[in-house]
């Protein structure tokens, strides 16, 4: 039982790194109408800025996770300018190539200038580890912030899309681009918005996923990232709730279905569920159900 | 020249190209043509030419004539392959079939036909999707498939084949070993087995894309409602599309599992389907003949340009994105309209 329940507490940080990835894909595609595909390799390369500037420069490990956000959100509004502006008018098969061609971009990029030898990521967490249940349960410090920064995000997050002016924008731009450009809303700006909150809280994913799965290659951040955009799918794609959720539930079948049911097949559990949540809800489970105008 | 033009524009000219590289590389491997010799290392890249050929033609029905961005294509390739192999041992095996040809085109058709089945099992509920879902959803049937075949071993035993699941001990003379892949294959592919297989796909692929059922499946690619309310079967059509796209890369998959003697279920990852989808991209996204082209030179390119073998992916990633904006963007095209008059004039007429 008590086994069952430490699975269940990796699965929950699993999960939680899943919905911070998931909430940039989520807010792109909610905003952009596009599947970033490269968003995963941004994961990455934030997770090697962190590594570089605390075990090359030496600082300490907030100083490399903020280096991995500035970088990483410069570099989500870069791709954005060069690769997807020039498509807001073109089919969604083009931009989803171009996308899938930025992502093999960033990959290679990233294995001329770091190689593709694994390197091993020390964590950044200094957090101490909780023990429970006599020493029987251990919850690791590593999963206890990732925990907490998802809380953290999600709540922040949550208010800035309905508090402010700009997450007013924000959803203006989702509901109906060409409305909100007539109301005075500045459509690219709010776009490369997005893009930049959701490269940072992929620098920060990349950082906590790899305080917790130590190797760090070019092509780390491909699987997570095609998964976290399951878990957008799985929760509903647009929703800040659903990719909480389906980050979590997934991170949780995963985490369970390699230790009960088999190690080789964790990933093709994870991929089958999506197929049948999306056969029985293609929404989503808090997505909308948007009816079809001719 | 009209009669050129209509010609070079025509299904024949793709037909007649296929058949005239066919020809100059038999007579260059007879040593006919004087003072060409074919290299070593070309000569084995001939049968991988024909495989990938055929992937990009069979991607390009799913993604240029039905439009549907299917982004696990090696997946049906490894099925193809696996089927294949596993065949041809079994014949051999069973039936002390030595006869090579009829060996080889069983097992093709035999990993067509899994690979068929396998696509009317992943195209049920993917069709449903729309769009960006149906990428991903075909994308992550490509990994379970990777995965479920990295669990799998098979065995023949005189005429009796033996499958199991995580359980390497099994009678008989074991073929294929999950993570280890195929080992030991008889490898039985050839030059002109490839070159029927390649004239085969453009048969079924330019037939249909020029049949009553082709003209479907294109109005439902450029509008599904419209299409939908003058009485097309929509998933019945883009079922056609993806099967048939799914059986032919089943053959191939066959070919190219035949031609090498290890193959593992590594080698279909997701980097495979992206390598077909830069085929398709490269070509001209609708173009049969652009595919075979691009296929072609993308094949053999890597070969000639080996000291650039690290920025082989690099390249193609940089192909991807170009193409894609100098195809889509407006201002882009705009802009080379300016430097290019006469082009503008065509690009103008077509809009």
């Amino acid at each position: 039982m008590i086994q069952f329940f430490s699975y269940l507490i990796n699965g929950i940080g699993l999960g939680s790194v899943y919905a911070i990835i998931a909430l940039g894909y989520s807010m792109v595609y909610g905003i952009a109408k596009m599947l970033n595909f490269a968003h995963g390799d941004v994961i990455m390369v934030g997770a090697y800025i962190a590594f570089c500037v605390t075990q090359y420069v030496g600082l300490p490990p907030l100083a490399g996770v903020l280096a991995a956000v500035i970088v990483c959100t410069a570099l989500g509004i870069t791709i954005e300018r060069l690769a997807y502006k020039p498509l807001r008018q073109a089919t969604s098969l083009a931009v989803l190539i171009t996308a899938i061609g930025m992502s093999y971009l960033l990959q290679n990029v990233a294995q001329l200038i770091w190689t593709a030898n694994p390197k091993n990521f020390p964590s950044l967490v200094s957090f101490p580890s909780l023990s429970l249940f006599g020493g029987q349960m251990l919850i690791t410090g590593e999963t206890l912030v990732t925990v907490l920064a998802n809380v953290v995000i999600m709540v922040s997050l949550t208010l800035f899309i309905n508090k402010t002016k700009m997450g007013k924008a924000m959803r203006g731009v989702s509901e109906d681009r060409g409305a909100a450009e007539l109301m005075g809303i500045n459509v690219n700006s709010t776009i490369s918005l997005t893009f930049a909150i959701g490269s940072a809280l992929a620098a920060i994913a990349g950082v906590l996923l790899c305080s917790t799965y130590p190797v760090l290659m070019p092509t780390t951040g491909s699987m997570p990232g095609i998964k976290a955009f399951t878990a957008a799918v799985f929760g509903g794609i647009g929703s800040i709730p659903g990719a909480l959720l389906g980050g979590l539930l997934l991170g949780v079948i995963e985490i369970l279905g390699k230790a009960y049911v088999s190690t080789e097949l964790g990933d093709a559990i994870v991929f089958g569920v999506l197929i049948v949540v999306l056969l029985v809800r293609p929404t989503g489970l808090l997505g909308k159900q948007v009816h079809e105008k001719v | 020249m009209k009669k050129i033009k209509r010609f070079l524009s025509g299904n024949a000219a793709t037909y007649a190209m296929v058949v005239i590289a066919f020809l100059l590389c038999q007579l260059a491997l007879s040593g006919l043509i004087p003072g060409f010799k074919m290299s070593r290392s070309f000569r084995g890249q001939l049968v991988p030419i024909c495989t990938w050929i055929v992937m990009a033609v069979s991607l390009n029905l799913t993604v240029g004539i039905s439009g549907e961005l299917s982004l696990g294509h090696a997946g049906f390739m490894s099925v193809g392959a696996f089927s294949g192999i596993i065949m041809s041992a079994w014949l051999l095996s069973a039936f002390e079939m030595e006869n090579e040809t009829v060996r080889l085109i069983l097992a093709m058709l035999a990993g067509g036909a899994v690979a068929g089945i396998a696509g009317v099992i992943i195209g049920i509920p993917v069709l449903r999707l729309r769009g960006d879902y149906l990428a991903i959803v075909t994308l992550a049937f490509g990994e379970i498939i990777r995965n479920v075949l990295n669990c799998l071993y098979f065995s023949v035993d005189g005429s009796a084949l033996h499958v199991s699941f995580n359980n390497p001990n099994l009678p008989g003379n074991v073929i294929y070993k999950g993570p280890t892949g195929a080992v030991g294959n008889k490898t039985i592919s050839t030059f002109t087995m490839g070159f029927c297989l390649v004239i085969f796909t453009l048969i079924v692929v330019l037939n249909l894309v020029n049949s009553r059922s082709g003209r479907a499946i294109m109005a439902i690619r450029d509008s599904r409602i419209a299409a939908e309310s003058v009485g097309i079967n929509v998933t019945k059509y883009k079922m056609m599309a993806f099967v048939t796209s799914a059986v032919l890369a089943g053959m191939a998959g066959a070919l190219y599992g035949l031609n090498l003697s290890t193959v593992t279920a590594a080698k279909f990852k997701f980097d495979t389907s992206i390598l077909v989808l830069v085929f398709v991209v490269l070509g001209g996204i609708g173009s049969i003949r652009g595919s075979i082209i691009a296929a072609t030179l993308l094949t053999v390119l890597p070969e000639v340009l080996r000291e650039f073998g690290d920025y082989r992916m690099l390249i193609y990633a940089i192909v991807l994105i170009v193409v894609m904006l100098f195809t889509n963007s407006p201002s882009i095209r705009q802009f080379f309209g300016r430097i290019l008059p006469h082009r503008t004039r065509k690009g103008g007429d077509a809009q």
